[in-house]
């Protein structure tokens, strides 16, 4: 079943008619995903990719029962647009633009507990590459060929990175049931410790492998949620051992500030939790293949 | 982005933040002539410089008349101070604030930053003033205080006042202090900052409260609408291969190894850098060239990479996914034949058209070592930057 989208997922588009917008809505409709249009205000009424446009969420819903959407408005206005997906009761919204404010973030974050848990739309990002259900949908701006199907739950705040994990678990075979890209920034949607509780649910889920970086709490919140609450085995590996302190390495977010945030502190913190860690970049796919032989030869 | 200690003491004080009479000086001569506008008999000659613990490393100083400041600022102008937060090469001293002395009673700590795990503005403060706040966490955390700032409405009066009675300020200043707390709060929102520190916070024996030192960190990604904040950028404290690199629209940080790189994507550069580690070697820098990385942004890329005169050996590593490897390779090719790199190149492609890529990489004639995966392009960079005698310049 994966986690946050298949193919029946219905996804409208923000930002449908840029130039951005419109290039991946192309590659997510070639995917397969149910893409059932798109939302660029004033536009409303008219048709883009053989989809139409809506000039606010709240209408598009109306008319297409969107579920999910993908954000691809500048930075100035993205803060916006995800709070008019939360207001207009989509479900799962994930937002690919960097270089947000963080301030803004942090309202969005605030607006979006004026709805109930339960009705609560799930934010991943921003600045990231977005979700993946291999062989269901896309959405995101993944190349999705080198993700193949299978049963491994990949969480990561980085685009490249994720591919480069989606790439070593094809060349031993592994495939992925949804990938989930949390992003760069400082203050983001979902952490590793939310969607770790989702795959924690799924069947289609055997095993995961978390992918963090430098910067912030969320890696060890997520050992800490591994520890307490899952079955199901965590691999993990933390960029940025060679990082200085108080530099940013690029994503606004990678920068170590205050103590427990470098990778070594992380690897420990995770370690200690019971997380299997992935020494290297390299042995990313290999550390998750042999977390599932051993799993293969236990059953 | 940093900026100077006086450029903050001038932005908060327009938020209500009490700060010394002081002004700016280039030469003794300005500093000399800024002490008798000030006027008083002591005066502190600080350096201005985008790091902390000056005290500690001599960058500032006590004087109490016009020999001493011209000597104090003639021994500081155009000296590398190095402290505990610059590093070993120091930071270039080429401005000076000259402040009026100002009568200790009792200092305090008080700073303001973005609390990634609670996403929300949070205030703290502790009667430990002049102690950094890794000390005040490691010796005395029990005297460290804070609140929460709830986006929606934002700080509210109670809250500064639960800080300076927390402080165990007397009632006729805690007015003051809640004005000087509330105006570092609406600094901090209204400025898009991302840390604000006034470390001391003091009362004077003159009974009134003033911000002694100011520190103030901005979001990159909200300069776009804070254009006085840009303004105030000091390129001359930044590592010239950085500003260099930033003007060209990459994301670098220097490193101190040889070998240079050139990546798509943060996290992936981070791992790139990771890998080099572990397979024995140093790089040279973090360079991730973004999204749509054209030839041209290669090429720039390439000389980014080459104004470090360690680098040894130069490592591309692209995973190319809106990007295409054809287009990378291009690059690559274009850089080396027209910048005429005679240090080894060593070039991993995965990804969209990355055979195409190869292809081009392959039939160009030059020396240019492709490596299959992430594990061989380290190693190979590795072997390539020891074996190399020859430095780029």
């Amino acid at each position: 079943m994966a986690i946050f989208i298949d193919e029946n997922t219905k996804i409208l588009i923000q930002g449908y008619t840029g130039r951005i917008g419109s290039f991946h809505a192309q590659e997510m409709i070639g995917y397969g995903s149910n893409v059932v249009g798109g939302v660029t205000p004033g536009k409303g009424g008219t048709e883009h990719l053989g989809r139409p446009v809506f000039n606010t969420v709240k209408g598009a819903v109306e008319e297409t029962g969107a579920e999910a959407s993908i954000v691809f408005v500048p930075p100035p206005f993205a803060a916006d647009a995800i709070m008019e997906a939360a207001d207009a009761g989509i479900k799962y919204c994930t937002c690919i633009t960097d270089g947000i404010p963080a301030q803004d973030m942090i309202r969005v974050k605030r607006y979006m507990r004026r709805y109930k848990k339960d009705s609560r739309m799930r934010l991943t990002g921003p600045n990231c590459a977005g979700t993946i259900s291999p062989g269901r949908a896309m959405l995101g701006i993944m190349p999705g060929n080198i993700y193949s199907t299978g049963r491994i739950g990949v969480i990561g705040r980085s685009g490249t990175l994720g591919y480069e994990a989606a790439e070593q678990l094809k060349e031993l075979g592994l495939g992925i049931s949804t990938s989930v890209g949390i992003g760069g920034d400082p203050i983001n949607g979902a952490s590793f410790r939310d969607v770790l509780e989702e795959f924690e649910k799924d069947d289609d889920t055997d095993a995961i492998l978390m992918i963090g970086e430098i910067g912030g709490p969320q890696e060890a919140e997520g050992a800490e949620y591994a520890r307490d609450h899952m079955t199901k085995p965590v691999i993990a590996y933390i960029a940025g051992l060679s990082a200085p302190k108080g530099r940013t390495m690029g994503h606004a977010g990678a920068i170590v500030t205050t103590s427990g945030e470098s990778a070594a502190e992380k690897v420990e913190i995770l370690k200690a939790a019971g997380v299997t860690i992935s020494p290297t970049p390299s042995d990313m796919g290999s550390t998750v293949a042999s977390v599932v032989a051993k799993l293969k030869d236990a059953a | 982005m940093d900026i100077h200690e006086y450029q903050a003491k001038e932005l908060l004080s327009k938020f209500g933040v009490p700060i010394p009479r002081g002004g700016l000086a280039y030469s003794p001569e300005q500093a000399t002539y800024r002490a008798n506008e000030i006027g008083g008999s002591v005066w502190v000659v600080k350096a201005q410089i985008h790091a902390g613990a000056r005290g500690k490393a001599g960058g500032v100083k006590i004087c109490r008349g016009d020999e001493d400041i011209w000597n104090a600022a003639d021994g500081l102008l155009g000296k590398k101070l190095v402290t505990t937060q610059t590093g070993p090469q120091g930071k270039l001293v080429s401005r000076l604030y000259i402040e009026e002395g100002t009568n200790i009673e009792k200092e305090f700590y008080l700073s303001l930053v973005m609390d990634r795990a609670k996403e929300r503005i949070v205030v703290c403060a502790s009667a430990n003033g002049g102690m950094d706040i890794e000390e005040i966490t490691e010796t005395e955390p029990d005297s460290l205080l804070s609140v929460v700032v709830d986006p929606a409405v934002g700080m509210q009066g109670f809250q500064a006042r639960e800080i300076a009675f927390g402080l165990g300020i007397e009632p006729a200043l805690v007015n003051k202090f809640e004005r000087t707390i509330l105006g570092c709060y609406r600094a901090f929102r209204d400025l898009d900052a991302t840390m604000v520190e006034i470390n001391p916070l003091v009362i004077t024996g003159e009974n009134t409260v003033v911000a002694l030192d100011a520190k103030m960190s901005f979001d990159d990604n909200a300069l776009f609408r804070r254009p006085q904040i840009s303004e105030l950028r000091d390129k001359s404290q930044e590592d010239a291969r950085e500003t260099y690199a930033s003007d060209r629209g990459l994301s670098y940080v220097g490193l101190e190894g040889d070998i240079g790189c050139i990546v798509n994507g943060a996290g992936l550069a981070m791992a790139t850098l990771d890998m080099i580690k572990y397979s024995g070697g140093d790089p040279a820098n973090f360079l991730d060239i973004g999204g749509g990385a054209s030839p041209e942004r290669v090429q720039k890329s390439f000389r980014a990479v080459l104004r470090d005169g360690n680098v040894k050996a130069i490592l591309v590593n692209v995973f190319a996914g809106i990007n295409r490897c054809d287009w990378v390779a291009k690059g690559v090719v274009l850089a080396v034949e027209e910048l005429n790199i005679k240090i080894p190149v060593i070039v991993r492609l995965a990804g969209t058209n990355v055979e195409e890529g190869r292809k081009i990489i392959a039939e160009s004639g030059l020396k240019i070592e492709p490596a299959r995966s992430l594990r061989d392009a380290a190693e190979k960079a590795v072997a390539a930057a020891r074996d190399n005698p020859a430095q780029a310049a």
